[in-house]
């Protein structure tokens, strides 16, 4: 009977402190009062609106969008060759490549974030934007990997053998037997990278400049500035699409298994 | 079937990397003919099979198919057809592309594509599973489709992974008839690879028997069970009871021991399968170590100064109790007469 009760407080404590974040966002989104404060003040859908109006997010949400889509999708181009390599032939250097392409899920956000400021924006002047792109696909690139990789592990490598034989070469096998049968981890892996680089801070942090900024970024310097609850707003609503992409990719794809 | 060699191996040495799978191999196989590779794992047949296919490239020799050098003509353009052990029919694809895929790279006109598909997966009695995917069927159908896949590229050989070991006991049988019917009715030279004695027996025209990536044997399948060449043939096709030759006898864990009549002329080893050894009577002596009833007969160890002896009675002859001493003979008429030990 204890050991009940204590296992149904550890789950109400949990769940406090996974949900008690996005609701106290929540409700200050819909306040009505003039600052980001909890409980709120009244009840309105004003700061909602403003999101819409505020410049500045829009075009940083462009951005977001921008390096989350093309982003990701040059990871993929780049990370399918390489988890293919991987798990079909015995590379000299196997191990290492597999250690440099997860590198950047290993070294901190800040410290990449830091290096390619110093050593590629400020040296080659390579505008704040390019450095942005490059910075999200080399960090998406380790997840495009492992969940291609998880997915090509599954496909028995004797089905490209059969094609073969069966009159194909090796480049149409692999876009007429494999990729098919790996779309939906490569699916997979777009969606993991689409939310890891929209949701990216510490990198972003150190390659935005005037004018240029992401949406996260640009939620910070908005807040420094302007203390209403529009961010709160804006927290939400990006919060929301978050969930229904992963809600609808665990619907249609099974997500949850290549993650 | 002609006389003329349409396949040919010749001094086929096959590694990968530096390990050597198989050494200096020659066969020669004729147009129409069903071959089987036999041996137990590891002994370089399945590779052999790879580098007809030409998933494998060899390290040394010639491989001749139909008078053109292929040797080095790439898996994709050799006219071979290849049935694996997985079956490895493609998952997105219905039972119809499958067959259709060899068939759609070749351009063929849709028509006769159709025509070929319907043939093909007629053959192997699939017509009604089109639109089935691979996931849908079972091991036995998706085999027929792997099958039907091979056959209907027309390939002027056909090789075949293992066909029946990944069957139950009943389709096995039933698949083994329908190979030979695909086999009479394509004309198709086939080559099949099997580590399962029965299996080869049952199937093939000759049997090649491989042990350490080289040929032991190469014959009828009588040839191969009945008068086995080397220690290693028999043994793999259940002669229980090997002995060398020495001298006028054999040499048994008790010394040389003389038999009822000098072996042949030549011979290195006799060989008995357990139902060959007379058992009741005869010159040696043996105390009845195990006994199991098999059904039509009993099978018994036997602890001998020879060394163990396996014999077999007929159930309907009266049975030894197991600690029982019991009178055995092993007659040299009757025994395969080894040429190598």
């Amino acid at each position: 009977m204890t050991s009940r009760l204590l296992s149904y407080v550890t789950l109400t404590l949990v769940l406090i402190f996974l949900l008690g974040p996005f609701v106290i966002i929540v409700a200050a989104a819909l306040s009505g009062g003039e600052t980001l404060a909890f409980p709120p003040q009244g009840l309105s859908l004003k700061w909602v609106m403003k999101v819409f109006e505020v410049e500045s997010f829009r075009a940083s949400f462009a951005l977001s969008m921008f390096l989350a889509i093309f982003g990701t999708l040059a990871a993929l181009v780049l990370g399918v060759p390489v988890a293919y390599a991987a798990s079909r032939y015995r590379l000299p250097f196997g191990e290492t490549i597999r250690t440099i392409v997860s590198a950047p899920i290993i070294v901190p956000g800040i410290i990449v974030g830091l290096a390619l400021l110093r050593y590629l924006v400020i040296p080659l002047d390579v505008s704040v934007g390019v450095a942005l792109f490059i910075a999200h696909t080399a960090l998406i690139l380790p997840y495009a990997v492992r969940v291609v990789s998880a997915s090509l592990d599954n496909l028995r490598s004797d089905i490209e053998e059969a094609a073969v034989i069966l009159g194909s070469s090796r480049v149409a096998t692999f876009f007429r037997i494999v990729l098919p049968n790996i779309q939906s981890g490569i699916l997979a892996a777009f969606i993991l990278g689409f939310v890891t680089s929209f949701n990216q801070v510490p990198v972003s942090l150190f390659l935005s400049g005037p004018g240029v900024r992401t949406l996260p970024i640009d939620m910070i310097w908005y807040m420094e500035i302007t203390y209403d609850p529009s961010v709160a707003a804006l927290a939400a609503l990006l919060a929301f699409l978050s969930i229904s992409i992963v809600f609808l990719a665990e619907r249609f794809l099974g997500f949850s298994r290549y993650v | 079937m002609s006389d003329e060699t349409y396949l040919d191996l010749s001094n086929l040495t096959l590694a990968y990397g530096k390990t050597v799978a198989v050494e200096s191999l020659n066969l020669s196989i004729r147009k129409g003919e069903l071959i089987a590779l036999l041996g137990p794992s590891g002994c370089g047949k399945t590779t052999t099979m790879r580098a007809i296919t030409g998933l494998l490239r060899p390290a040394s020799g010639k491989i001749t198919l139909d008078g053109a050098d292929i040797t080095y003509v790439p898996a994709n353009k050799r006219h071979v057809g290849l049935v694996f052990q997985s079956y490895a029919l493609f998952p997105h694809l219905t039972v119809f592309e499958n067959v259709a895929f060899g068939l759609r790279l070749k351009k063929l006109p849709t028509v006769e594509i159709n025509q070929r598909v319907e043939a093909g997966l007629a053959m192997v009695g699939l017509s009604k599973f089109h639109s089935r995917k691979p996931a849908e069927l079972s091991g036995g159908q998706q085999q027929r489709v792997a099958l039907a896949r091979s056959l209907v590229m027309e390939p002027k050989v056909l090789l075949l992974d293992e066909p029946l070991s990944n069957l139950d006991a009943r389709l096995r049988l039933e698949m083994r008839t329908e190979l030979q019917r695909v086999q009479r009715e394509s004309g198709v030279t086939m080559v099949f690879v099997t580590h399962d004695q029965n299996e080869a027996l049952a199937l093939a025209d000759r049997i090649v028997v491989m042990k350490e990536g080289a040929i032991e044997q190469v014959g009828s399948p009588e040839d191969v069970y009945n008068r086995p060449q080397s220690r290693f043939v028999a043994d793999f096709v259940g002669f229980e009871n090997i002995f060398p030759v020495e001298g006028d006898g054999i040499r048994t864990e008790a010394g040389a021991m003389q038999l009822s009549a000098k072996p042949a002329a030549g011979a290195s080893g006799l060989a008995w399968r357990p139902n060959m050894v007379t058992l009741g009577e005869g010159r040696f002596e043996g105390e009845v170590l195990g006994a199991a009833f098999a059904g039509g007969s009993r099978e018994y160890l036997l602890k001998s100064p020879l060394g163990p002896i396996k014999a077999e009675m007929d159930a309907a002859a009266p049975a030894f109790e197991p600690g029982s001493r019991v009178a055995f003979d092993l007659p040299p008429e009757r025994a395969a007469v080894l040429e190598r030990m």
